[in-house]
């Protein structure tokens, strides 16, 4: 623990894995309330506007701590990564500023009166409220997932005569291509999550044989926006992804994959560990030739393995990137075979007496957690050993003044900090869930009037 | 351009000081405001609906920093490390204090979180304080300009100095006194009964606090760095924003007499920005001045990013900030008047 560079990319991958827990709930979730806030507008039913505010009374605890957990990442581009800030903040400064001007003022402006402001404002401009809390969170997800592209694949600037780079072109950082297709990965993994907690709480409610109505409608839509979503993100996004990565990165398409010699012809590891010793998978399942179809759409195409690639060009961490990967695409096929059969349950009508199938929705949203986790595990391993793919390395970007003491005794601290809001958001989180949608949503101040 | 990209990143500290200004001061005040648990949730409902938005104007103030002066972002947030850590730990604590207290109805749970939103609220005002004496103090750059503070080291001014020194707590306390007297005079004019008369008294009595500490830090100021009125020898219209400061207070002290509420909070937020612009205005083109006389300061030109950049941002920035100001016209509006025990801005959630 003596290497700064060790402790400052521990305390950075600790705390933003944290964070992203929070954030993909909120993103989810406000599309799914927006979805309710309009069916409950189309078909005048008073149920469904009930189930938006209960939803938002957990999307308020969640949002509140993404809120707090998310300061410590942007100043720790400061903090502990100071010359890749400067290096890098010509560029990617314009997109983190950005996310504070467009997306959080609008978020915190309309999450506010969206909470509190039922009675003050009319049924149209409280889904007005609604929506416009989810265009902030969609935005801030965007800008935050444009800022990583440019990382994974730098765009639109030059070297400034400093040595630092400098944006020269607006709509290339906005538009890079890498950001396009990771967007709507990263977004849909975001539903997928949102999909399962609200499936899972409405199945809680109907095998517990309470808040019957709206168990009912929780399951339902987590379903259907639960299969949209697990589809869309293995097929086209997933698949665009990955042939962004082969494209612009094949090292690192290499290492995720556990291709460790080029073939023509590549097989798809499907199960195995990586023994960088031996250079081989151990306990190999494969599919032949799978690989080189999926991507080049050709059994016999050429797949660069490790062995195409200088040493220092691979990424550090190998077996961790690999497990990320596998574990992400593994848990993502999981998703569409438990959506697709709850689908046509719910379509035959037999959903809600099904207790197995219940059963099984309602233990399933941890696993939404952990693949959106190993997804970004894949994206910013598999970025290694640059900071800035190809131009900037890791080692390269630390303060030079902030000491190893100095970081581990701030990332106990967060270690710490993090502890207790985690205890104390499932505490809160469980005391609504038990209270349940039907309860009136009243102010609790039941104080006489002086 | 880097006048302009400096003024804005002014102007956004300068709103962030005043917005949350007013709810730190609150958190201040609380436990002292509020005797009963009734009157704390009165003091926190009259916050709730708007400090996470007040809170924003940090995030975005650090955003358009880091997008300007790159290296003004990478020098003083790793300069300043552990006192930036503790910053944050401090918000996400007073964050805590304001959304976790009224989830469970527990004498014991809504005293623990009064008890962390008020001390927070306390110390994150005199870091504020001692941040900027900091800044007008100087730190100790090395070549590249980057530098590391420790806390402290023996609270004197010398070129190994640590965060804090004498001069930086005394800012630390004018910040304090400051934001509390700007808190009261929020307070008194969203409450009534009780709450309002307590909140006036604070604002009265801090007026002599904030006068007294505002010139003792203004001779101290003057003394440690008497280049900053340099500027102002230089540009005389620049007395405008001492001037500003001194007609805030004026507004405070009229307000306080005659109890118009209103008032003495439009003053305080005018002292507020007065006394931030002059130290702006004095520290131009410094952003950060140097306390070792070999190594030169980090300037505006020297920081800044990429005209291209920076001619695009403003084309964004514009336009967002018309938006931001109009949401928040809009929410302010929306929960204008008085909170009262039996108000509807209480927390449903």
């Amino acid at each position: 623990m003596n290497d700064a560079l060790l402790v400052d990319r521990l305390q950075f991958a600790f705390t933003v894995s944290y964070h992203y827990l929070f954030p993909q709930l909120t993103m989810g979730l406000a599309l799914l309330i927006v979805i309710l806030k309009w069916i409950g507008i189309k078909k005048h039913d008073e149920r469904y506007h009930r189930a938006a505010q209960f939803w938002a009374s957990i999307f308020a605890i969640n949002f509140a701590v993404g809120v707090i957990t998310g300061i410590p990442m942007e100043f720790q581009f400061g903090t502990n990564w100071a010359r890749f800030s400067k290096y890098a903040g010509g560029v990617i400064g314009q997109t983190l500023a950005m996310e504070g001007i467009f997306s959080f003022f609008l978020e915190s402006s309309f999450l506010g009166l969206f909470l509190l402001g039922e009675k003050k404002l009319s049924p149209k401009g409280h889904f007005i409220s609604a929506l416009l809390v989810f265009i902030g969170s969609w935005l801030s997800g965007y800008l935050i997932v444009a800022t990583d592209a440019w990382m994974q694949y730098p765009v639109g600037y030059t070297i400034a005569a400093d040595g630092s780079a400098q944006l020269n072109d607006f709509w290339a950082l906005i538009l890079n291509p890498w950001a396009l297709w990771q967007y709507f990965h990263t977004m849909l993994g975001a539903v997928i999550t949102a999909a399962f907690v609200m499936a899972s709480v409405g199945s809680y409610y109907l095998l517990a044989h309470r808040n019957m109505e709206y168990g009912r409608i929780f399951v339902r839509i987590g379903i259907v926006t639960g299969l949209v979503a697990s589809l869309l993100v293995l097929y086209p996004s997933g698949d665009q992804q990955g042939k962004n990565v082969a494209q612009y990165q094949p090292v690192t398409l290499a290492a995720m994959e556990g291709l460790f010699t080029t073939e023509h012809g590549a097989a798809l590891t499907l199960i195995g560990q990586p023994d960088m010793e031996k250079m081989r998978i151990d306990n190999f399942i494969h599919i032949p030739e799978m690989l080189s179809f999926l991507t080049y759409y050709r059994w016999k195409a050429e797949v660069k393995g490790l062995d195409a690639f200088p040493r220092n060009q691979w990424p550090d961490n190998i077996p961790l990137l690999y497990y990320g990967y596998h574990i992400m695409v593994g848990l993502g096929t999981m998703f569409v075979a438990i959506f697709c059969i709850a689908a046509l349950f719910l379509w035959r009508k037999k959903i809600f007496q099904t207790r197995w199938l219940l059963w099984t929705l309602l233990l399933s949203f941890p696993f939404p957690y952990i693949a959106n986790t190993a997804g970004w595990m894949t994206a910013e391993l598999g970025r290694q050993p640059w900071i800035v793919y190809g131009l900037f390395r890791t080692e390269q970007g630390t303060s030079p003044t902030v000491s190893a003491g100095n970081s581990l005794f701030t990332l106990l601290g967060f270690v710490g900090m993090y502890f207790v809001i985690g205890v104390l958001f499932i505490l809160l989180v469980i005391k609504k869930i038990n209270k349940g949608p039907e309860e009136p949503a009243v102010p609790h101040l039941s104080v006489t009037q002086r | 351009m880097e006048i302009i990209w400096f003024c804005i990143v002014a102007f956004m500290l300068a709103m962030y000081v005043i917005l949350d200004g007013f709810d730190l001061g609150v958190g201040i005040i609380h436990l002292v405001v509020g005797k009963t648990g009734q009157e704390r949730q009165i003091i926190l409902n009259a916050i709730a609906p708007v400090w996470d938005g007040n809170e924003v104007w940090l995030l975005a103030a650090g955003g358009t920093l880091y997008f300007a002066f790159p290296l003004l972002y990478a020098s003083s947030f790793s300069g300043f490390y552990l006192p930036l850590m503790i910053v944050l730990w401090l918000l996400m604590l007073r964050g805590g204090g304001i959304e976790f207290r009224h989830q469970i109805h527990h004498p014991l749970w809504e005293s623990f979180w009064d008890v962390v939103f008020s001390f927070s609220s306390i110390l994150l005002a005199i870091f504020f304080g001692a941040a900027l004496g900091n800044v007008v103090r100087g730190v100790p750059l090395n070549a590249e300009g980057y530098f590391f503070e420790p806390l402290w080291t023996t609270f004197t001014i010398v070129p190994e100095t640590g965060i804090l020194d004498w001069f930086t707590v005394l800012m630390g306390i004018i910040a304090f006194c400051t934001l509390t007297s700007h808190g009261a005079h929020y307070l008194s004019m969203k409450t009534d009964g009780e709450v309002q008369n307590r909140a006036r008294a604070i604002a009265g009595g801090f007026w002599w606090l904030v006068t007294a500490t505002s010139i003792l830090g203004l001779v101290a100021a003057s003394s440690i760095r008497p280049q900053i009125w340099e500027n102002f020898s230089l540009h005389p219209w620049g007395y405008v924003f001492p001037l500003a400061a001194v007609s805030g207070l004026i507004g405070q002290y009229i307000s306080n007499k005659k109890n118009v509420d209103i008032l003495g909070f439009i003053g305080s937020s005018i002292f507020i920005g007065g006394m931030l612009a002059t130290t702006a205005f004095g520290l131009f083109p410094n952003l950060l001045p140097s306390s070792i006389d070999s190594s030169p300061p980090i300037t505006v030109t020297r920081a800044m990013a990429g005209q291209y950049g920076l001619s695009v941002g403003l084309v964004w920035w514009i336009f967002g900030i018309v938006l931001a100001l109009g949401y928040f016209f809009f929410v302010y509006r929306s929960f204008r008047g008085k909170v009262t025990s039996h108000s509807s801005n209480s927390a449903i959630y």
